[in-house]
């Protein structure tokens, strides 16, 4: 019965055709792709949607927009309206008053107008990617502003992360000392240590050296990762101490053996922690939202919440900014996915 | 061995140039101090930055929940001893918030037990099945894994975003539920549904990352122990029971454990899809020690510190459970 479950093999490999578990397997895993890419999907068509198309009920699948034509230097909204003979003709509305509207065909702008009945008409439509929805903040709203905030910060956070945390890692893997067990046990400690434990302290702390209100106050807090130290020092351990000791023979100092022997080697630990660091700063939203205040410092996810916060929520600027703020994690998705998993079935960090 | 023969030339230059320039005062430093002194700056920037920003604010929340008055400087604050615990525990039924001196406390207390339970028992289940799934052999195996991560990375913003579109009145939601003949629902402005909905989009997001890990589980179990049940005609359910169960159970068991102390601190996600109510339905711990410490009007930092102390003494339970657990499966 859960044959499915135990199998390594699909039952369609051994020659009976559809195991009643296949089909279950094909419809969780294509139930869960809807599931799990479905949502994104729908954000990035909703997106492209005007206010009025995004208000609509039931909502369209893709963005449509109603056509219009110039009737003297006026746009005016095109409808198909269908006739009390029972003919049907495109025409364009003057006016309306009340549920009657006033309707000219688009080619004879001066003829006398119908009155028609609104109940008797449909708008023409035709399919509209409202790409305003993605310029307007980038020149009406601090969405630059928020952009840039984030950038810094998270690419300033990520070149310290892999510096402060690789230096640790090499000391704590390639040299006996005492203490080293002691200073291993304070980092691992550290990783249950969560931020919502220490956010009081953390922002007293923060406040006290005056960071306050400034993104170097987001940025350093985060910098000293537990688990980058860890990740580093595993991959450190690999090394063979051999092509240091040639180096120490050949008059490298330690510096130069960690920065021209071991970070190069470390290459591909320090691309996972890279690209998880990217994520994590990318993404964080309690501390900055507790260290800035001040608009012009919100980083992009501090400034969408804000925005959704606001009393008349504008939709169709949300979702567009929305998609911006996922493009970044997207783009590591598709093109760094395999790194990441691997990393988190090796490590189980995240 | 050449170093770094795959990066490009535009990006070793400088850090050629880097290396030239910091290796003078270094080398001098370590003629001056030796290997120890050496040892000390490799440790420095990362140890000081973890202990102002780590260490420090530990030891300082003690000292914090242990004064009052809102001033963010430990020297303004007056004693106050163990008021803010007396004043959060203090509680005529602890199942009843009603009934505590700090009903909102308990509130989240009592809204933050729940969500653990349901959220780590969904997810668990839902990430076991899924890993049992991708561990068939199945054509685009890469991909499938990928599907399920996905959501993993996105940021708790936009994730509360993604859903509170698909969740409002006239969203994507209530559409499935008028095409089905359904009354729409009010998903994010009803207690229950609320709670549902924060249970659930917490699932969606993270279960990729469990699964990965079980996954990971799965294909380390040998594969003559299944060709050898096969042999015997073991039926298949119980091949689950007897060899996949037992020997993925240390992972199912870290997972459980990862999920519980992760599920505790729920905060971002459904901060922001709900922003913790209707009324006080979604709100969480972590949210009523953000409140209390800086949102709230009635500011009250000591309290919040005696809050995330309570709450650090349930995370210090869960992780020792946890590396006792790792501890008992590494000894196997």
């Amino acid at each position: 019965m859960i044959r499915f479950l135990t199998r390594r093999r699909g039952a369609t490999g051994d020659g009976h055709g559809w195991h009643w578990t296949d089909i279950a397997t094909w419809v969780w895993l294509i139930g869960g792709t809807i599931l799990m890419f479905g949502p994104a999907v729908w954000l990035v068509l909703s997106s492209f949607k005007t206010p009025a198309g995004l208000a609509e009920f039931p909502p369209t699948i893709l963005p449509y927009a109603q056509e219009t034509t110039m009737l003297g230097d006026q746009a005016k909204p095109l409808f198909e309206v269908t006739l009390e003979d029972g003919i049907t003709v495109t025409m364009a509305e003057l006016r309306r008053v009340g549920i009657v509207a006033q309707m000219v065909p688009p080619d004879q702008p001066d003829a006398e107008p119908l009155k028609i009945n609104i109940n008797d008409r449909t708008p023409v439509r035709q399919m509209d990617f409202a790409t305003e929805n993605y310029t307007q903040p980038f020149l009406q709203f601090d969405f630059v502003l928020f952009l840039r905030n984030s950038v810094y910060v998270t690419v300033m956070a990520t070149i310290i992360t892999l510096l402060t945390n690789s230096m640790a890692a090499f000391a704590l893997s390639k040299y006996e000392f005492r203490g080293r067990n002691a200073v291993m046990l304070l980092i691992v400690a550290t990783l249950m240590v969560p931020l919502s434990v220490i956010l009081v302290p953390l922002y007293s702390v923060v406040s006290a050296v005056g960071l306050i209100n400034n993104l170097w106050g987001v940025i350093l807090p985060t910098v000293a990762t537990p688990t980058g130290v860890f990740l580093l020092r595993q991959y450190m351990l690999t090394i063979p101490d051999e092509l240091l000791e040639a180096a120490r023979m050949d008059h490298a100092s330690e510096w130069q053996i960690y920065w021209r022997i071991v970070l190069p080697l470390a290459a591909p630990a320090l691309a996972v922690l890279a690209i998880f660091s990217v994520v994590w700063r990318w993404n964080d939203f309690l501390w900055p939202l507790v260290v800035l205040s001040r608009r012009e410092l919100y980083t992009l996810q501090i400034g969408l919440n804000s925005y959704a916060g606001e009393l008349n929520v504008q939709w169709h600027f949300i979702l567009a900014m929305t998609v911006v703020a996922m493009i970044p994690v997207v783009l590591v998705f598709v093109f760094l996915q395999r790194f990441i998993t691997a990393g988190i079935a090796g490590t189980g960090l995240k | 061995m050449r170093p770094a023969t795959s990066a490009g030339a535009v990006v070793t230059a400088p850090l050629r140039w880097l290396a030239r320039a910091t290796d003078v005062p270094l080398s001098a430093w370590q003629r001056l101090t030796g290997q120890r002194g050496m040892i000390a700056l490799f440790l420095l920037p990362n140890m000081a930055i973890f202990g102002i920003f780590v260490l420090v604010p530990l030891v300082i929340n003690l000292l914090y929940s242990t004064t009052g008055g809102t001033e963010f400087f430990l020297s303004d604050r007056p004693q106050v001893g163990a008021d803010h615990y007396a004043r959060l525990l203090d509680c005529g039924n602890y199942l009843d918030p009603n009934s505590c001196r700090d009903d909102m406390f308990w509130i989240a207390v009592s809204n933050t037990a729940r969500f653990v339970f349901f959220q780590v028992a969904v997810m668990t289940l839902a990430a076991l099945i899924t890993a049992l799934i991708l561990n068939r052999a199945l054509p685009g195996k890469g991909f499938w894994r990928a599907v399920f991560f996905f959501p993993v990375l996105l940021s708790p913003v936009v994730v509360g975003l993604i859903w509170k579109w698909i969740l409002q009145r006239q969203g994507l939601a209530n559409l499935f539920m008028v095409e089905l003949g359904l009354e729409p629902v009010n998903w994010l402005t009803d207690r229950l549904w609320a709670f549902v909905a924060a249970v659930g989009v917490s699932v969606w997001a993270h279960m990729g990352f469990y699964t990965l890990i079980l996954l990971a589980g799965l294909q380390a179990i040998p594969r003559d122990l299944y060709e050898a049940a096969e042999m015997d005609g073991t039926r298949p359910f119980r091949v689950f029971w007897r060899i996949t169960l037992p020997l993925l159970m240390p992972n199912l068991l870290v997972v459980i454990v990862l999920s519980l102390i992760r599920a505790v601190q729920i905060f971002d996600e459904a901060y922001v899809l709900t922003g913790g109510g209707p009324g006080t339905s979604t709100m969480f711990m972590t949210q009523y020690i953000y409140e209390v410490g800086f949102a709230n009007l009635l500011r009250n930092p000591g309290l919040a510190a005696a809050a995330s102390i309570l709450m650090a003494c349930v995370l210090i339970v869960l992780t020792l459970l946890q590396l006792y657990l790792s501890r008992r499966s590494g000894a196997k």
